[in-house]
């Protein structure tokens, strides 16, 4: 296989949009609020691209002989300041992820049939 | 042990986990298909989001343990006590409220992966251009939701802002983030990066802010949408599928909420965004149309007497029951009607209150069992056979003239026939007319009579007059 991976992703993109357009018109009404309450839990999703930002550690000025380096002074500042914003994206993801959760699980338990 | 670790870091294990954690996020949306599978669906869903976080917590590249698990601790700090504690009829402001944060992740992580690859020439045109478009959405989403969330919450007027300047404003910022991104895509300079996230920042605000009122349900929806393709163009930007297929599945779900929410007021999509409905300009000449109509007017006590003689009772909840914050009060009334064997529904019109689903919930909070509770399409046929119908602060979706006046700004729009029972009582705050400024021919049928009031305490002087009598 010698596809363009932005073409594989092109693919999972289209079919993962048919699969959702398919999935949500199968929700009942009843439970729309719960529903975006669940994606805002799973569009949290974003802390992977988060974490891969935030995780790789930062590779020293002193390897700059042997990089491409434009920037030696600042190389490791500018590291820096992408894992900090990477750990705010974090955290923000985080919320969405324990916040949309719980409030999911809030809301369906509170849904009960006569008698139960 | 350590074969272990190297068979799940190795590329294919870890495309697999994530491909098993889309699975579990389409099943956690199909258990919503019912309110009997949805605990199970949330459940799945929660499974995949775990299994999403081991496998890149697992990544080979990882080393920074201390920063992820700071960010972890600090979302779940806040965002657990805010899931618990918020009421519920806030919940529209919060469900606003996360969509803002991953507009903002999204857009941080496309700088992030900037100050990454910068350092050591890595930029690639292609990788430019997604990180244009990651910060584009991202931001719009972000102060997009903001404004939603604060005027759903009241601390930003919820009126439409309705200047005539706004779509050449749109353009114009429309026309500047294309213009930025190519300068980006082409130098790699900070500069226009810099610029398309103010840009989209006044964009989201632009956007959001003429429209208002009765729209919300759309805004709501459409940000939920935004914040989803967000994700998928985060996906795009680092080449993870699970980020594409997730965020193709919440973008799907917010675009088909927004697209039923047009449906059941009777608007196309674009006339929503273009907003301005329900200000100033569009009301006047609306309320000044027809012969003023003569209007009776009843206590609780009169609406009590007839609802004691009745044997089927529809109660059509609106908005102001929400605001009222009624809910635990009519399933008072809900319960004593039952034990008189007065056949108790509801009818949920799909817009009423401020999101999709929104009656649903509170109704559901105050243990109102979900069988007795209906929406348009199954209860209009049995509003002929109905003795009483109670209004709790609805207005236009009770309206007939979406069924008889051709000329009227709601006509075509799917209403609830609450005006084919034998009586109606339509409790409202005012003599106002609804949010769409919209006369309601209802209001004076011989059949119908407005109780003016609280929706909470005319339900409880209800309650009261029923138990007395």
């Amino acid at each position: 296989m010698d596809l363009n991976p932005l073409t594989i992703l092109t693919i999972i993109f289209v079919l993962s949009c048919l699969v959702g357009y398919f999935v949500v018109w199968g929700v009942t009404p009843a439970l729309h609020t719960p529903l975006m309450a669940v994606t805002n839990a799973i569009s949290g999703i974003v802390i992977i691209a988060a974490i891969l930002i935030t995780g790789p550690e930062i590779i020293p000025a002193t390897r700059c002989a042997e990089l491409p380096c434009p920037y030696p002074e600042q190389t490791e500042m500018l590291q820096l300041a992408a894992q900090l914003i990477g750990t705010l994206a974090v955290a923000l993801c985080a919320i969405n992820i324990f916040g949309g959760f719980a409030i999911t699980r809030r809301m369906l338990n509170m849904f009960k049939r006569k008698g139960e | 042990m350590e074969t272990l670790t190297v068979l799940l870091q190795s590329p294919d294990v870890m495309a697999l986990a994530s491909l098993a954690a889309g699975v579990l996020f389409v099943l956690g949306l199909k258990g919503l298909s019912h309110p009997a599978t949805a605990r199970q669906g949330n459940l799945f869903a929660m499974v995949g989001m775990a299994l999403a976080m081991a496998v890149v917590l697992l990544h080979p590249l990882m080393s920074a343990y201390s920063f992820i698990i700071f960010g972890l601790l600090i979302g779940a700090a806040i965002g657990i006590p805010l899931a618990l504690k918020t009421p519920l009829t806030a919940l529209p402001q919060l469900v606003a409220g996360f969509h803002s944060f991953i507009g903002l992740a999204a857009a941080l992580v496309a700088v992030g992966m900037y100050l990454r690859q910068i350092p050591f020439n890595l930029m690639e045109t292609k990788a430019a251009l997604e990180m244009a478009l990651g910060t584009a959405i991202g931001m719009v989403t972000f102060s997009g939701s903001v404004l939603a969330a604060l005027k759903l919450q009241g601390w930003v007027s919820g009126t439409p802002w309705g200047w005539s300047g706004r779509h050449v404003l749109n353009l114009a910022l429309g026309i500047a983030l294309i213009a930025c991104t190519i300068w980006f895509t082409a130098t790699f300079n900070p500069l226009p990066l810099a610029l398309i996230f103010i840009l989209a920042t006044i964009m989201g605000v632009t956007l959001v802010a003429p429209i208002g009122g009765a729209d919300m349900p759309v805004v709501v929806s459409m940000l939920n949408s935004y914040s989803g393709w967000a994700a998928a163009a985060t996906g795009f930007m680092l080449e993870q599928p699970l980020l594409i297929i997730t965020g193709a599945l919440v973008g799907a779900s917010g675009a088909i909420l927004s697209y039923i929410m047009c449906a059941a007021m009777h608007r196309s999509f674009l006339s929503v965004i273009l907003g301005g409905f329900g200000n100033a300009e569009s009301v006047t000449p609306a309320a000044g149309q027809g012969p003023a109509q003569v209007v009776k007017q009843a206590g609780a006590e009169d609406a009590a007497f007839i609802i004691a003689q009745a044997e089927r009772v529809i109660i059509v909840p609106g908005y102001g029951m929400a605001v009222a914050q009624a809910q635990h009060a009519v399933k008072e009334l809900f319960n004593l009607l039952a034990s008189k064997n007065i056949e108790t529904t509801f009818a949920i019109h799909p817009v009423a209150g401020r999101m999709p689903g929104h009656m649903n919930v509170l109704l559901a909070e105050a243990d109102i069992p979900y069988d007795a509770v209906h929406e348009l399409e199954d209860i209009n046929p049995r509003f002929k056979e109905t003795d009483v119908v109670l209004v709790l602060g609805a207005n236009d979706v009770v309206n007939p003239a979406a069924q008889t006046t051709p000329g009227s700004p709601i006509y075509g729009m799917p209403v609830l026939e609450a005006w084919k029972a034998k009586q109606v009582y339509v409790v409202k705050r005012s003599h106002r007319p609804g949010y769409a400024g919209v006369d309601n021919p209802l209001f004076g049928m011989e059949n119908c009579a407005l109780v003016l009031g609280d929706a909470k305490a005319v339900v409880e002087n209800i309650t009261h007059a029923l138990k007395s009598s």
